[in-house]
Parts: C-alpha cells; structure tokens; sequence
C-alpha cells in the first residue's frame, strides 16, 4: 500500500521536518493574529464611523480573496511591485496574519458586544471600578465565549498552510510529493500511503487542539 | 428621626424626552418607602438616577448629607453605600454562588478574605440557599438567583437598599421566597426604596406609598390610606387596573 516507503531512509523525518516548517509559519502566524485582532476587535467596538468603514473594507477583502491568490500578491506581485525581496516564509506569515486578524478581530467584536449592558451596570452598582469590571466580570466572559470559536480558527489556520508549498516552501505536503515523486518506479502505490501519513500527521496536530476546547466548553459550561 | 437620603428637584430626560420632572423625595433612616405606579412613569429610572447608574439634567441626589448625583468629586466610591437589586438578577454567570457574592466586598472594601466568606456563608444560610454556595447561576432557580443577588448587595453593608421591581421576572410561584426575604429585612429596620408591582407586598411592607406618574411623584401616602381612599383621581385610576 506504499506506506513502507515511509520508512525508508530519512523520508519520516523529512516529514516531520516539512510539518515543523508548516507549524512554525501557523504558530507565527496565530499568534500576531490572537494579538493584532484582539487590539482591532477592541478598537472597533468604539463605533468610530472612520474605524467601522476601514475595518469593513478590510474584513470583506479577507473574506473575498482565496488565502492563495492573497500570497501570491504578497510573493510575486509586492515584492516585483516594491523590489523588496521578502522570503517565502515572512510573505506567508503575512498573508496568515492578514487573513487570522481579520477574522479573530470579528470574533472577539462579536464576543464583546454579545456582554449585555446591565452586567457593567450591576458591576458598577456593586462599587466596581471600571477597571475592576473589565478584569473580574468582563473578560472572563469574553475569554469564555472567545475560545472555542478562537481554536476553530486557528485550526483552519494549520491546515490552510499546506497551500504554502505553491510559493515554494517545503512544508508536510509537499515533501510527501517529494517522497512519492522520488519512488514512483520502485513502490507506484507510495501516493496512498504517504498522503496517509501526513492526513495523520495534521489529525495529531489538530485533534488535540480541538479536544481541548471541547474540554473547556465542558469546564465553563456552568 | 435621621434623613438618609434625600432627592431634590431631579429632572432627567434622554435628549429630547423628559423622564422624571421635579421630583424631590426624603427617605429616612429604617424607613421601607415604595415607589408604585403604570410602567414607563419613570420610577425604574428614579432608582438609577440615585446611584449614578443615569446622569441627570437638574437637581440634587444626597445621601448621608453628601452630594452624590451629580458626583462632586471624580472617583468617589459611594455606590458601595447604595445596594442596588435588578429585575433580571444578573449574577455573573462565570463565578459561583459564593464568587459572585465575595467579588465586590475583597476587591472594593478590601475586606479579609475569610471574613467576608464567613459573612457570605451566615447570609447563604438566612435566606435558605447554603447548599447551593459553589454552585454557578445557571443551576439555580429565578426567585434562587434573586435571593443570592439579595445577598450580594447586603455584604457590602449598605446604608440604603434600592430594589428594581425583582420579582417581575419570576414565575409566579417563586415570588413568594424572595418578598420573604425583603419582609425579613423590614423586620431589620433595614433602609429600603422599592419599585414593584406586587401591590399586596407594596401594602404590608411599606411605611410610605409614592405613587408617580408620568415622571413626576403625584401622590406620598401611608399605604392603608393609599390603598384604600388615594387622594388623586390618577392614584384610583391606577389602583382600579388592579381589580378584576
């Protein structure tokens, strides 16, 4: 079934390798994103018309363009566009930022907003500070609404970087395409098994970041 | 006998609607005063004009011989002096029963932590809800909830105890348990301002009947004589909607 050829020479290593190139751009990537978008998610519950028109505009071209056509403009077109020559890596990181921002700033809007008004009051009506209601009755409700949709984005995160390979960086997918093309005369079936290997290789990425949110829901349930 | 609070000529109006007009109330110490009247006369709002959750246009909110409303100086903390209770209760739903009770007395009166659990759970027991201490909100009942909220504003020694029509959004059943824990407090000589519609609660536990109207009080009575001879004919025609 050509999942021998796994084990032959360095090809799990090579691998595990490529996954680490592709975790290192989405781990970069997720955490400029937890933090920009938070910042901007804040920024645009302030109902500034300048701040709602921008981020709109900004939230709808993330939407709009595929993830790939956005690297590309950041790879090819902005580094002939500018002469800046800017690797693959950091024009990935850049485009996953782009993208992550805009859709954890929408995340935590919507988480914010979702605070009912009477909560700051009841806080307030307690002798609370501004600062204290923030801190102690604000953001652990917003934490907890927060997470589970956060870890769904950022497992699209992981698994959206396999479209790096098409500017070039040797991520998981693409060094399972090296390991197939290298040993089609002497194991044809290789496609099978090493697409299985790197389809188990993001399931063990992914599926513990799922089970722990699904064990935090449980937790805060009450 | 001792004014606790005292309310002069307040007008509040949201931009170009005039809420509460003129109106000017003296509460004394250990006095139970209810506030009744139709829905939208402005008594909900009155309640929050007193602790600064409304800034108002006009007048004067005193308590204790102290401007509070408008606030005199910034970052002057006497909302811990007013014990406010809402309609919908709102605990906070990520803390438990005796989190949402402790919060305020540690982080605003700075109080020790082992002594303000002590008095939390001595409360939790007066109003019957002790097994229910690490629970979280959203296990308990309506009228549950309520008491706990009762027993939020009470920890923090309140000089006055302002009550937000709290059982409107109770099943009928569970109306009861918390009016019990409000007459207890009566008994208490506790100073209270209460917003209701429970007209038969209104008539036991009260020392004075303010009946409002349209943003202004029409009528300050003793409430056997509220109830049974109002002076104004807006007062009859209220009380009438309660007869079938």
């Amino acid at each position: 079934m050509g999942i021998e050829v796994i084990f032959k020479g360095k090809n799990l290593v090579r691998l595990l390798a490529g996954l680490g190139a592709a975790m290192k751009i989405s781990l970069i990537s997720v955490a400029i994103s937890i933090v920009l978008g938070i910042a901007l998610g804040m920024l645009m519950t302030l109902k500034k018309p300048v701040i709602n028109v921008i981020t709109r505009i900004y939230l709808e071209i993330v939407r709009i363009m595929p993830q790939m056509v956005l690297l590309f403009i950041v790879f090819f077109g902005f580094t002939k566009l500018t002469g800046l020559n800017l690797s693959a890596e950091v024009s990935a990181v850049i485009v996953f930022s782009f993208w992550g921002t805009a859709e954890m700033a929408d995340l935590v809007r919507g988480c914010m907003i979702s605070i009912p008004a009477i909560q700051y009051e009841s806080s307030a009506a307690l002798g609370l500070g501004r600062l204290q209601t923030f801190i102690y009755v604000i953001v652990p409700q917003i934490v907890r609404r927060l997470l589970p949709l956060s870890i769904n984005l950022i497992t699209r995160m992981i698994k959206t970087t396999s479209l790096v390979m098409m500017i070039g960086i040797v991520e998981v997918l693409k060094v399972g395409q090296q390991i197939i093309e290298a040993n089609r005369k002497t194991a044809p079936n290789a496609a099978f098994g090493v697409f299985a290997a790197v389809f188990l290789l993001y399931f063990a990425v992914c599926w513990p970041i799922g089970r722990l949110s699904k064990y935090l829901e449980k937790k805060w349930e009450n | 006998m001792e004014e606790i609070l005292k309310v002069e000529h307040l007008h509040k109006s949201f931009e170009n609607l005039t809420v509460l007009e003129d109106v000017s109330l003296t509460v004394n110490k250990g006095e139970v005063v209810v506030i009744v009247g139709p829905s939208g006369c402005g008594k909900s709002t009155f309640l929050r004009c007193i602790n600064g959750l409304e800034d108002i246009q006009d007048g004067r909110v005193i308590l204790d011989g102290q401007t509070i409303n408008p606030p005199l100086q910034k970052g002057d903390n006497y909302r811990q002096r007013i014990g406010m209770v809402f309609q919908s209760y709102e605990l906070f739903p990520h803390k438990t029963i005796l989190g949402n009770i402790m919060l305020a007395p540690i982080k605003v009166q700075k109080r020790d932590k082992n002594e303000v659990r002590a008095e939390a759970e001595q409360l939790l027991e007066k109003v019957g809800l002790s097994s229910k201490k690490d629970n979280y909100p959203r296990q308990l009942s309506g009228g549950q909830k309520q008491r706990v909220a009762i027993v939020r504003a009470l920890i923090m020694h309140p000089e006055i105890l302002l009550f937000d029509e709290v059982t409107a959004a109770l099943d009928p059943e569970m109306v009861r348990e918390v009016l019990d824990v409000i007459l207890e407090l009566a008994k208490q000589q506790r100073t209270m301002l209460i917003v209701t519609h429970e007209m038969a609660f209104a008539r036991a536990i009260a020392d004075r009947i303010v009946f409002m109207d349209g943003g202004s009080i029409i009528e300050v009575s003793e409430p056997e004589r509220f109830f049974t001879e109002p002076r104004t004919e807006r007062a009859k025609r209220f009380l009438k909607t309660f007869e079938y």
